[in-house]
């Protein structure tokens, strides 16, 4: 011990740095790699024959490069109702979401707020216990939206535990302005909307890219509620091109010999496609991750 | 004298109560309306579903609906307990959820103690950016990247196996196989993101537990042993309680998935049975008793693990 601690005096560096470090590098190194090679596969067989990957399919770098697959993709009818229908579902249920939630959190944050403890009560409940897939199947057949797109948004709309996290968010914001502006008259309703809402930005922000990024993600309560085909989102659409045979339907109609986009490929692209968007609002996330850590599931 | 004043205090005092509560009423009237539309979403969408749950107990019928249908004295319990499928169910769930939470569980922890090693900023911030990907991608096109790489005909991983073993192997189409895919790739999805809260409890060690480790001439293996995952321990204890309590959740999307006739004598688990039975069946008394008996024990274990909470750490994971 002594001698290695006399060792680590000269150099400046030990056999417990090297070791650990070459241990922590490897691994974090490999896992990272190994989460996103699988996205740059898609990505590059998505723009190279089939062939291709037959000849050599662990190389990276294509030799050719063809745009065929995403020609026929883009050709599909359903990959474009899918795409409008996600669009609404994320951007309609965000919206909605937030305003539900900054106006339900608000009154409950209030300690003079009579009823608050029953309401808070209420939402506890509801971490505990749910009717579950078919009484939620019922009520949807009940308001009559079976196979409409408000199916989708509403019951995700808002939870406890986002409820929860506002709640605390809010309680965190200094209570001086809004005690300021009480005294100038201000009503309860401008106090929320000129002091507290512009406050509450950055957690809207997090939430709001997480709810959105949730409804696009979600295929479940899709399948449940929507049979008709054009309702469909996007990720049922890409469920049927890469588990069922929908790629082979996308080039029905042409004759054997022009069916040249091999579905291994179009699946590849289809995969592209959808999931684009994400990689676009990827960046932005990557700022809240840290807020993030909140969502991750503890507190304080 | 006294009699009188108290008759005279109680019988004004309800009109003065109801007086007061309608001027606060009227005072914090924006308040109560701004709570109205939160009101009206729980008990719709979260209190009338629960009260559909008396389809449970009843020969659920199309026309009379759940307020007429007949009660049937636990008849779809009787059924659902002396069903060997319910049980067949019922085992793969826990099975695999238990299976889960001991392989996957330790990931995280670990990845977030190697990252913590790492001194070079840049390497750890895009390790840290690659490995949450996966956790913001649907699992459709996550499953379907994995069904082309695991594919018998054309799949990289089979391509490798064979050049190393001579064989392929039938990683979808195999009910051995099956909870290695879902647990597989469960670590791929989340076990990097499940990092970010362990790195939270982290950057909470105050520094100078370091350095006075160094000042005694501790190794860096010994700062991790004795300062590093001691100082993680609340943390891991909050993050295994909540794990226990979601036990019952195996997740719907990913197994329907990876779900098919050649697998489904272990991929058959609570959620894709309640949808193929009620759902697609049509079968919807039973299948509605069969996500009752889920969500109770889901319930129960939730309460356990919230209790354990308390005992362990004096606080409690839900308020």
């Amino acid at each position: 011990m002594a001698n290695l601690a006399r060792k680590k005096n000269a150099i400046g560096i030990g056999w417990d740095d090297i070791s650990l470090s070459g241990l922590a590098y490897f691994i974090s190194g490999l896992f990272a790699i190994m989460c996103v090679i699988p996205f740059i596969y898609v990505i590059v067989y998505s723009l190279s024959p089939y062939s291709e990957y037959l000849k050599n399919p662990f190389s990276l770098i294509p030799n050719k490069i063809t745009f065929e697959a995403y020609e026929m993709a883009f050709n599909y009818q359903y990959l474009w109702s899918g795409y409008k229908n996600t669009i609404f579902i994320a951007v309609v249920g965000t919206i909605c979401s937030m305003i539900l939630l900054v106006l339900t959190a608000y009154p409950l944050t209030k300690n003079d707020f009579k009823g608050r403890k029953a309401i808070m009560t209420l939402w506890i409940i509801t971490m505990f216990f749910s009717g579950g897939m078919i009484p939620n199947y019922f009520l949807m057949r009940s308001l009559n939206l079976l196979n409409n797109l408000w199916a989708i948004v509403l019951p995700g709309l808002l939870g406890a535990y986002n409820l929860i996290l506002m709640m605390n968010y809010i309680k965190g914001l200094p209570t001086s302005l809004e005690e300021a502006a009480l005294i100038d008259g201000a009503n309860d309703l401008q106090v929320l909307f000129k002091v507290v809402l512009p406050l509450c930005l950055p957690i809207l922000a997090t939430l709001g890219l997480f709810t959105i990024v949730g409804y696009w993600n979600t295929y479940f309560s899709s399948i449940i509620y929507l049979t008709k085909r054009e309702k469909w989102p996007l990720q049922l659409v890409l469920r049927e091109i890469v588990f069922e045979s929908a790629a082979n339907e996308m080039q029905q109609g042409m004759a054997a010999e022009e069916r040249i986009v091999q579905p291994f490929t179009l699946k590849m692209s289809s995969i592209v496609i959808a999931t684009l968007p994400i990689m676009c609002v990827y960046p932005f996330l990557q700022k809240y991750f840290m807020a993030g850590l909140v969502l991750g599931g503890v507190k304080e | 004298m006294r009699t009188e004043t108290l008759a005279a205090a109680t019988s004004k005092k309800p009109n003065n109560r109801l007086r007061e509560l309608g001027a606060y009423l009227v005072k914090k009237r924006y308040l109560y309306l701004m709570s109205i539309p939160g009101l009206v979403y729980i008990i719709i969408f979260k209190y009338v579903p629960m009260y559909g749950i008396m389809m449970a107990f009843q020969d659920f019928n199309f026309k009379k609906g759940i307020f007429g249908s007949p009660f049937n004295n636990f008849a779809n319990f009787k059924q659902l307990f002396t069903s060997d499928i319910f049980y067949n169910v019922f085992l793969n769930s826990i099975t695999l959820s238990v299976m889960r939470l001991i392989i996957t569980f330790p990931i995280p922890i670990i990845l977030a103690l190697l990252l913590n090693e790492i001194k070079l900023k840049y390497f750890k911030k895009f390790s840290q950016t690659f490995m949450y990907l996966p956790h913001f991608i649907s699992w459709v096109v996550l499953g379907g990247i994995l069904t082309n790489f695991l594919s018998m005909n054309d799949g990289l991983i089979n391509f490798l196996i064979e050049y190393l073993t001579g064989k392929r192997i039938n990683f979808l189409g195999s009910a051995e196989w099956f909870r290695a895919v879902i647990i597989g790739s469960s670590i791929w999805k989340e076990a990097g993101w499940g990092t970010i809260v362990y790195l939270a409890g982290l950057s909470a060690i105050n520094p100078d537990y370091y350095e006075a480790a160094t000042v005694d001439g501790a190794n860096r293996y010994q700062k991790l042993w004795y300062i590093t995952i001691p100082g993680l321990a609340n943390t891991i204890v909050v993050m295994l309680i909540l794990a226990v309590g979601g036990l019952m959740n195996n997740g719907f999307e990913q197994i329907y998935l990876f779900q098919n006739g050649l697998n489904i004598s272990v991929s058959d688990v609570f959620e894709t049975y309640t949808y193929r039975i009620g759902i697609v069946g049509g079968r919807y008394s039973y299948s509605t008793a069969v996500g009752l008996f889920q969500s109770v024990v889901a319930a129960i274990m939730l309460f356990s693990a919230n209790y354990v909470s308390n005992k362990i750490r004096g606080d409690s994971l839900l308020r």
